[in-house]
């Protein structure tokens, strides 16, 4: 299906083209559906275009220097082949780009574009920063089709506007990238997981708490409830997970020191990095929801807050779940209605925190309010700011909220 | 010499009228409007420009910036916020028809929450009043500008400042999780809050680093991080700057990323040798300090493989600091940098240009040309792990040609930045210093993008006017 839409769309083939195609849109007012190789289209709303245009033909990295901690590509190019890359130097892109391709139900190729558009962070997010925090710079065309640059290829860089930070997860309603630049940090010596056994939900979240507030600098920090808790290899039953990525000597100290620290939440077990490699490959790409039927949410919420809302969504509507970033990213899966959409946004609302319907069917993403609305001072800035980038609102009208 | 807008003549013959209105929204003392006392107002960090305002005001709580705002926006009246003052960039430089609106009275600290690790705190707080406030609970907030006595949090956001640490803990926009702002017109709004990353739009990444140019900022959440468990220096010191930038690279490339990666040059040497007695080698061209972090024995495994790694780039010395007070030595001389060349040159223009640390030797010579041509001495300091130089071009202020040509000399080597590959400012703004470079590194098309940005925020351009976009669009 996703060759077929390709097929359909324009994919012109360097920034030039898309330029030429997004002007040529713009001067006829016709919405356009932007997107990579299409691999996030079930996420967010539908869009209404006539046509698609695609950045899957721009690819190729067009700078990497290791020693400079920088890597340049084409937004076309696809995930795999930049993990690839920067493995062979002994890199890895910080973000740990997640892969949704099985949970949204995709077989076309995540490209570096749509994981830059989608602002897409990995477990590694609560203590190394999303992927908006390692874009350094960027190349895109704006929806009356002139290509603008930001950021740069530096890793300091306050000159002007920040477009970086706002192109990164507006989902293609500003401008279509063309290009991202980003940080890029040396792999780990070794890794490992502690993991925690039989705690509750409170329990779990003030271990990873405990943890995430120690001075071992630990990576990652999830909670898995016993309901899905079989589908991350090496788990079965209710468990916290700490990870530790460093060199073999302060893995194994830190390591000793941390479960020290945690003993009072019960016994410790410690995956080795094989293991960790493989238990957090699932939480990325959440794979402990990933055969639940239905609609799909991320709740992010402060860490203390996750267990409380996991608890109202289970008892609303027998809620699977489970827990990243140290509690504050909620993993919902539940029924496709508006009922138990309603209720995850009340939840998330209470808790101060925000929510994005990840996956439902179509039928859904288009009745609801698939983000939070925005308090109407801000919403009278968006709408000025989308008009700034896309005066003729052709680029991915309405992906992220009705009529806008 | 930057030009201003020329004030608007009907505010300036309104100012009793405006400063009338002002006094009923604010408390006697929160508001200033005699000349005498208006004057600490004139300048910022960027003490070669100044300007009188025309009135200051000191709010304490956001309502009461709301009801400034609203008010100045009623009456068309144009706003300077300010924090510290600090801005080395003239980002804080008052205009003689506009009102100064002054944060720093809004100083408490709102929240502190070391389970889900974060402190929200009013815009005036300062940088090291984050951490003092949690450091008892062993906590820290990263981000650690040369002037965090002073500067705060809400300037810090403005600038997105950075520090000796970013290398490591990033800069500030990496360690934000929500703002409280005030709109032009006096609308308040939240932005992000207790939690990571809002669905929709980078609202939080778009305001850090803006300037001052689309909304006021009141409140910031920030993340607190646990402090490590210890710290220790090292210095090394080469015999040229070339060597020093690959040994720099050799570093990265080993995997090891230090907290701290500080280079300076023979001029910076000497002068903060002089200055701090530190035990700075005399000798050496170029010399880094090294900082790591962990236990005792993590610390000494980094630095025995970076001593490792400086031993192959022939250094004339590696000195590792075996306690904190050697650590404390070390340092000494780089935090009393700016200090130690304002004793050499009481007048001096500290730039920020960035490069990539590949073309570090090259730029450090073509900057030691230019200023063997120009007659200007310069040292150099600079976050060397990331490319932010920091040349000090040293001038007399009595003498209006050697600013003007200190001035030139400065925008000759940020130029050069761009030219290969970096940016103008990595950490102190444009401000109005670097305005009219702005078309150096951007296109017509992409200056305007910006503008249209500014204008969605702040249709009148009534905030923070005459900074960081050029008066005249560049021509095409
Ligand atoms: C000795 C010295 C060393 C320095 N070292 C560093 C360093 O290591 N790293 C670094 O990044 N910078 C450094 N700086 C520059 C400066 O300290 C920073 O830019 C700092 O962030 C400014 O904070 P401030 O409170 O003084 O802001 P100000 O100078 O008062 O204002 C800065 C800008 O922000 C705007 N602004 C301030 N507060 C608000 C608000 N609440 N809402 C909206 N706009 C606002 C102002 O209009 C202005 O444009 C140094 C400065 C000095 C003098």
């Amino acid at each position: 299906m996703s060759a077929r839409l390709l097929a359909d769309a324009l994919a012109p083939a360097d920034e030039a083209g898309v330029a030429a195609s997004v002007r040529a849109a713009f001067e006829a007012g016709e919405p356009l559906l932007v997107q990579g190789n299409g691999s996030k289209r079930a996420m967010l709303r539908p869009v209404q275009a006539a046509r698609a245009l695609s950045a899957g033909a721009l690819s190729g990295i067009t700078l990497y220097s290791p020693q400079e901690l920088v890597l340049s590509a084409r937004a076309g190019t696809m995930v795999a082949d930049l993990n690839a890359a920067v493995a062979a130097q002994g890199q890895q892109i910080t973000a740990e780009i997640p892969d949704f391709s099985a949970l949204l139900g995709s077989t076309a190729a995540p490209t570096l574009g749509g994981a830059v558009a989608a602002n897409l962070s990995g477990p590694r997010r609560v203590a190394w920063g999303a992927m908006r925090d390692h874009v350094l710079g960027v190349r895109a065309v704006n929806g009356t089709g002139d290509i603008i640059r930001s950021g740069g290829r530096v890793l300091k860089n306050v000159t002007g506007l920040d477009l970086c930070k706002l192109l990164t997860g507006s989902h293609g309603t500003l401008a279509v990238l063309t290009e991202v630049t980003l940080k890029v940090l040396p792999v780990p010596e070794r890794r490992a997981t502690l993991v925690l056994r039989g705690l509750d939900p409170v329990q779990g979240v003030a271990a990873l708490a405990a943890a995430l507030g120690s001075p071992y600098g630990v990576s990652a920090a999830a909670y898995l409830p016993a309901s899905v808790s079989h589908r991350v290899p090496g788990l079965n039953g209710a468990a916290a997970l700490v990870r530790l990525e460093d060199f073999a000597s302060f893995v194994a100290y830190r390591s000793e020191r941390l479960r020290a620290d945690l003993s009072a939440f019960g016994q410790v077990e410690v995956l080795d990095d094989a293991a960790t490699l493989a238990a957090w490959a699932a939480v990325r790409d959440a794979a402990p929801l990933v055969d639940e039927p239905g609609a799909i949410w991320r709740v992010s919420v402060r860490p203390s807050a996750g267990p409380r809302i996991a608890a109202v969504l289970e008892r609303m509507f027998d809620a699977r779940w489970f827990l990243d970033w140290g509690g504050g990213l909620v993993w919902i899966a539940g029924p496709a209605t508006a009922a138990a959409h309603d209720a995850v946004c009340a939840a998330a609302r209470e808790a101060g925190g925000t929510w994005t319907l990840l996956r439902a069917p179509e039928a859904l993403r288009a009745a609801v309010a698939v983000i939070p609305p925005e308090p109407a001072p801000l919403a009278a800035i968006a709408r000025r700011v989308k008009a700034a980038f896309d005066p003729k609102g052709i680029l991915n009208p309405g992906r992220l909220r009705a009529g806008e | 010499m930057i030009t201003q807008l020329p004030p608007r003549q009907d505010v300036l013959a309104r100012r009793d009228a405006i400063v009338a209105g002002l006094r009923r929204l604010l408390p006697p003392d929160g508001v200033i409007a005699e000349k005498l006392l208006l004057k600490p107002y004139e300048t910022d960090g960027l003490t070669a420009y100044r300007q009188v305002p025309l009135a200051v005001v000191l709010p304490e709580t956001t309502a009461q910036v709301a009801a400034i705002m609203a008010f100045l926006h009623r009456e068309g009246v144009r706003v300077v916020p300010r924090g510290a003052g600090t801005s080395l960039s003239g980002g804080a430089l008052p205009m003689q028809d506009a009102v100064v609106l002054g944060l720093m009275r809004m100083n408490r600290i709102l929240e502190i929450d070391t389970a889900d690790r974060l402190a929200v705190v009013q815009a005036g707080v300062t940088n090291i009043g984050i951490t003092q406030a949690v450091q008892a609970e062993g906590f820290f907030y990263a981000p650690d500008p040369s002037s965090q006595l002073a500067c705060m949090i809400g300037g810090n956001v403005n600038m997105n400042a950075g520090g000796a640490h970013c290398l490591r803990y990033g800069v500030t926009a990496n360690n934000l999780l929500g703002l409280k702002i005030v709109t032009v017109d006096g609308q308040v709004i939240e932005l992000g809050g207790a939690h990571l990353d809002a669905a929709g739009y980078d609202w939080l990444g778009l305001l850090t680093g803006s300037e001052g140019q689309l909304a006021i900022v009141t409140e910031v959440t920030v993340r607190i991080l646990r402090s490590p468990e210890g710290a220790r220096a090292m210095l090394a010191a080469f015999r040229a700057n070339e060597v020093a930038g690959a040994c720099v690279a050799s570093i990265i490339a080993s995997g090891i990323i230090p907290v701290a990666l500080e280079f300076m040059d023979r001029p910076a040497i000497h002068a903060c040798e002089a200055f701090a007695h530190a035990g700075y080698p005399l000798d050496a061209e170029a010399m880094l300090i090294i900082e790591v972090e962990g236990s005792p024995a993590e610390q000494d495994e980094l630095l025995g493989r970076l001593r490792d790694i400086c031993a192959r780039h022939d250094p004339i010395s590696v000195k590792v600091s075996s306690s904190v007070a050697e650590s404390a030595a070390i340092w000494k001389g780089r935090k009393g940098a700016f200090g130690a060349v304002g004793r050499i040159s009481p007048d001096y223009l500290c730039m920020d240009g960035v490069i990539p640390t590949s073309r570090l030797a090259e730029v450090l010579r073509r900057i030691g040309e230019m200023s063997a041509e120009r007659g200007l001495q310069v040292a150099n300091i600079f976050h060397a792990g990331d490319g932010n130089l920091h040349p000090l071009i040293m001038f007399d202020a009595n003498d209006p040609d050697s600013f003007a040509r200190a001035e030139r000399f400065g925008a000759d080597v940020l130029t050069l930045c761009v030219e290969v590959g970096g940016c103008l400012t990595g950490e102190h703004g444009v401000g109005v210093e670097k305005r009219d470079l702005m078309g150096v590194q951007f296109t017509a098309t992409e200056l305007d993008q910006q503008r249209r940005i500014k204008s969605a925020f702040d249709p009148g351009w009534l905030l923070n006017p005459s900074k960081v976009f050029p008066l005249q669009p560049a021509p095409a």
